[in-house]
């Protein structure tokens, strides 16, 4: 039976009726129209559809309506804009790091919230806060250099 | 799309991101501005037909003085659209800024092959940049007419055409014929696809006289992907759009005897649509669909399971009946030349069934009317797939409209096609315009599949040690038991569900080397498909096609010979390499790497971690690579990591050495990945490689740390691929430094930390033994 929930999501409220167990995921993608999380695997997988909930990176495909409650939620769109780039999102321009770009969205919503919590972190523990994010393409070398590039510029 | 679609999805786009405008769209598929763009030209009347043989089919000058280059291929995200809009902007005298490339999209372009085979500049680049040299001829021409000056008094810069002698005697491109139509007929070679060619009369520049073609020119589509301003294939939506699954049998050929509908009554718009065995179900919303391809009640026919399990694949191959064999050229007389040899060195290699695994599975949307089918596809090959489409609804291919837009990932005949045909079949059932989304396991498990092989090698020896005959056979499924594109109903998964036989071609093939030894045989033989109908193991092809097996088996072989010589192997390939350009990337390679001169493997080394250095080398196409791979062994974890790698690479002329060299980066690391983790696995039933877990790749903590990469660019020479030969000899480079650090000889890819673990272990109890 379908409920009604009102989202958050960049900073703007929108109110939708759903099915509780519906991942958030397709409220984002088909009800509010925010293409950024991406449908990966629907199995927490490979990262593609994360989003931050109340700044902490979750994977939208296998969170049901039901457990977002107030939570305030943030997707790739929402991180910065070519006017206004988060670091991630310029170290990704300059370093062109996307082929396909399918997964993008996943490296670089897992590596913001990363990189807020931690300054200036090791190459190790880039690679251990990045783990199980897939990329199909072979980007992994960009990536890197990517980001540490933006925990640089992130100081 | 028609124009008010596009305008509504843009509007949409732009109240949903808050997008002040559509970033720069050069390399994109048809954006909004491209759309009134060519609407405007076209509004001029006059446009001839789109055909091969006319200029008009590729170029457009624009009534603002910017061009519009149609590519009947597109870019996979290695930035080839950035490459042919040089290659366009070099030979036309305008500012790159100034080309739009627009690909893939039926209703602008001619069927260049689409994303095929590393052609995209070889093939495809070549005739862009031959209409573009003879779009400047005729825009010469047109001034020539208008300043009433000999075209040979004229020059050209910036789209701005004038007297050599008085600067203030010019008129732009724009205003020569901007918004309308060349006209000028071209001589087609009458190929359709990768080989298609129409040059006009004029020639192309001398690689001299080059400005813009060799510079390392940044990519536009990065800041869209990163902003996401632009739309992927999943993100298409039209008016009243259904959605749709399919529903593949758990036993691979069996059917469905009883579906019921009753089952998703409650769910909103769900219907079921069945033929023969195809099976799929649409609802109005994505969850609904989701939700109706699970509770839906399906019977199934009672079939034998049809499959071989995963270990058994390999005895499965050399036992088939071999159902075709090739040759290459043979030299000499291999089989006298062993019964003279003094000793015989062979070894047998394996290769198992590996799947695109993009990272996400296909989409489509198609919308069937009664008057008109359009597309929208992720296909590395929309013109193909608006045929299919033409085929499977039995309309004719002008009535279908095929519009590429960017896709999770490719690699080649990827699940795109299938997903555009199951939507084209859902659409006509229902009405509606019907979007597609794979789930998870319908793209690893029911991909077609890289083909699974088997590699037999073996080299005479004299009693001087010299290698007197070399006699390589692959036996194998073929590269092609579906095609290479979804164009014909057989070659797709909709149309074996719905009955229609499955035609498998065959075609495998050779080393791409050159080796010269007295005596030398080279061929391949391939055997019938597991399933004469819709298999989730139909072969066809993944990236570099057969490259990365055949090359596995003949550049770790070599190693094999040279140690059994106790000879260096960069020496001993330098012995019989004999093409001038690859005896270059060799000893580059081996040069950057810092290469120390001596047989493998090395014997210095005890504990647990060990470190070894391995060369490979190929030629694709034209293109030749040398790879030196350096990997750090774990004997005790059998784990693996491919720590650095040197790529001597020579394409002939280098257009953009910056996507070049991303290109090759993004090679290496699939390359490593395809080595060290992928292998479908099936049951007797069904691919059980369904998942990330149970088909994993390479991950982010097992990245090379460094990838050395040396471009040789030979500007006199026709470029030739790039997006596939750097993968090629990957395996094989890292077989051959696994052995150098530890002395084993792995025969069969993936080198998975257990099979890493248990070869060590065999040759260990084999040396305890012996």
């Amino acid at each position: 039976m379908d409920q009604r929930f009102t989202l958050e999501v960049n900073g703007k409220p929108h109110t939708i009726e759903a099915d509780p167990d519906m991942p958030l995921l397709y409220a984002l993608r088909n009800d509010i129209g925010l293409n950024n999380p991406h449908f990966g695997c629907g199995l927490a997988q490979c990262g593609a559809c994360t989003v931050h909930l109340d700044g902490q990176p979750v994977r939208s495909c296998v969170t049901p309506m039901s457990a977002v409650g107030n939570a305030k939620v943030t997707t790739l769109a929402g991180l910065g804009t070519a006017e206004k780039p988060h670091p991630l999102q310029a170290a990704y321009v300059a370093e062109e790091v996307p082929q396909c770009g399918y997964c993008i969205n996943g490296w670089m919503m897992t590596a913001a919230a990363f990189l807020r919590d931690k300054k200036k972190p090791s190459d190790a523990e880039i690679n251990e806060a990045l783990t199980g994010l897939k990329c199909r393409c072979g980007t992994h070398m960009a990536i890197l250099r990517a980001v540490k590039r933006a925990s640089e510029m992130m100081g | 799309m028609t124009r008010m679609e596009k305008l509504s999805a843009f509007s949409r786009r732009q109240i949903l991101k808050g997008a002040g405008a559509l970033v720069v769209s050069i390399g994109m598929p048809v954006g909004l501005d491209t759309v009134l763009a060519v609407n405007s030209a076209a509004a001029q009347g006059g446009k001839p037909p789109l055909v091969p043989n006319e200029l008009d089919s590729y170029i457009a000058i624009n009534a603002d003085g910017t061009v519009s280059a149609f590519f009947g291929k597109m870019d996979m995200g290695q930035g080839l659209f950035t490459a042919i809009g040089q290659m366009v902007a070099e030979e036309l005298d305008v500012p790159f800024k100034a080309v739009r490339v627009i690909m893939g999209d039926t209703a602008n372009s001619v069927n260049q092959g689409g994303a095929s085979g590393s052609t995209g500049i070889q093939h495809g680049g070549k005739q862009m940049r031959a209409a573009a040299a003879e779009a400047r001829r005729v825009l010469v021409d047109l001034a020539a007419a208008k300043l009433g000056l000999p075209a040979d008094q004229l020059t050209v810069s910036d789209g701005v055409v004038q007297a050599k002698a008085d600067a203030s005697k010019k008129a732009t491109y724009a205003e020569l014929i901007g918004g309308r139509y060349f006209n000028t007929q071209l001589e087609w070679n009458k190929q359709i696809g990768n080989l298609l060619y129409a040059p006009g009369k004029a020639k192309p520049k001398d690689f001299r006289d080059h400005k813009i073609v060799g510079q390392p020119l940044d990519r536009y589509d990065i800041a869209p992907k990163v902003f996401c301003t632009e739309d992927f294939c999943t993100d298409v939506k039209v008016p009243g759009m259904a959605h749709g699954r399919m529903i593949r049998p758990a036993v691979a050929g069996s059917v469905p005897t009883k579906v019921d509908e009753a089952s998703i009554r409650d769910i909103p718009g769900a219907k079921a649509v069945w033929e023969n065995g195809f099976l799929g179900v649409v609802a109005d919303t994505e969850w609904g669909a989701i939700q109706a391809a699970q509770k839906l009640r399906v019977e199934w026919s009672q079939v034998k399971p049809p499959f071989p399990t995963t270990a058994e694949i390999y005895d499965h191959i050399r036992r088939a009946p071999v159902r075709k064999r090739e040759e290459a050229k043979p030299v000499g007389n291999v089989d006298e030349a062993f019964r003279t040899a003094a000793r015989v060195v062979e070894a047998e290699y394996e290769w198992p069934f590996q799947s695109h695994a993009c990272m996400g599975p296909a989409c489509a949307v198609v919308d069937v009317k009664d008057d008109k089918v359009t597309c929208w596809t992720g296909s590395q090959k929309s013109h193909f797939v608006r045929d299919g489409i033409a085929g499977t609804l039995g309309v004719s291919p002008e009535k279908v409209h095929a519009i590429w837009v960017t896709g999770p990932g490719s690699y080649g005949r990827s699940d795109a096609d299938d997903a555009a045909m199951d939507a084209a079949v859902l659409s006509k059932a229902v009405g509606r315009p019907v979007r597609v989304q794979y789930m998870r396991e319908d793209a690893t498990g029911w991909d077609p599949k890289g083909p699974a092989s088997t590699h037999r090698v073996r080299a005479a020896i004299d009693a001087s040690g010299q290698v007197i005959a070399y006699d390589f056979l692959s036996k194998a499924f073929s590269r092609v038991d579906v095609n290479t594109n979804g164009g014909k109903p057989h070659d797709t998964l909709a149309g074996h569900f719905r009955g229609v036989e499955l035609k498998s071609g065959d075609g495998f093939g050779v080393p791409a080397e050159s080796y010269e030894f007295t005596h030398k045989r080279m061929a391949w033989e391939t055997i019938p498909p597991l399933l004469d109908r819709a298999s989730p193991l139909r072969s066809s092809h993944l990236r570099d096609p057969v490259g990365p097996q055949i090359h596995f088996a003949s550049e770790s072989f070599m190693d094999e010979v040279a140690a059994s010589l106790d000879l260096d192997p960069v020496e001993f390939r330098l012995r019989h390499v004999k093409n001038p350009r690859d005896i270059a990337v060799i000893k580059a390679a081996a040069e950057k790497s810092g290469w120390q001169t001596r047989p493998s493997p090395r014997r210095d080394q005890s504990g647990s971690k060990v470190s070894g250095r391995g060369i490979a080398y190929a030629q694709r196409n034209g293109t030749r690579v040398a790879i030196v791979a350096e990997v750090d062994v774990d004997r005790q974890s059998g784990k693996i990591w491919a720590r650095k790698f040197t790529v001597a690479h020579d394409c002939g002329q280098i257009i953009n050495p910056k996507q070049l060299k991303t290109t090759i980066e993004g090679n290496i690391v699939q390359g490593v990945s395809r080595t060290l983790w992928e292998e479908v696995q099936f049951d007797n039933s069904a691919v059980t490689s369904v998942d990330w877990m149970t088909y994993p790749i390479l991950d982010i903590t097992e990245t090379p740390e460094k990838v050395d990469v040396v471009l040789i660019n030979r500007p006199e020479v026709d470029p030739t691929g790039a997006g596939e030969p750097s993968i090629r000899p990957v395996a094989a480079a890292i077989a051959n430094a696994i052995f150098d650090a530890t002395g084993v000889r792995i025969r069969r890819v993936p080198f998975s930390p257990e099979r890493v673990k248990s070869s060590l272990a065999a040759a260990q109890s084999g040396v305890k033994r012996g």
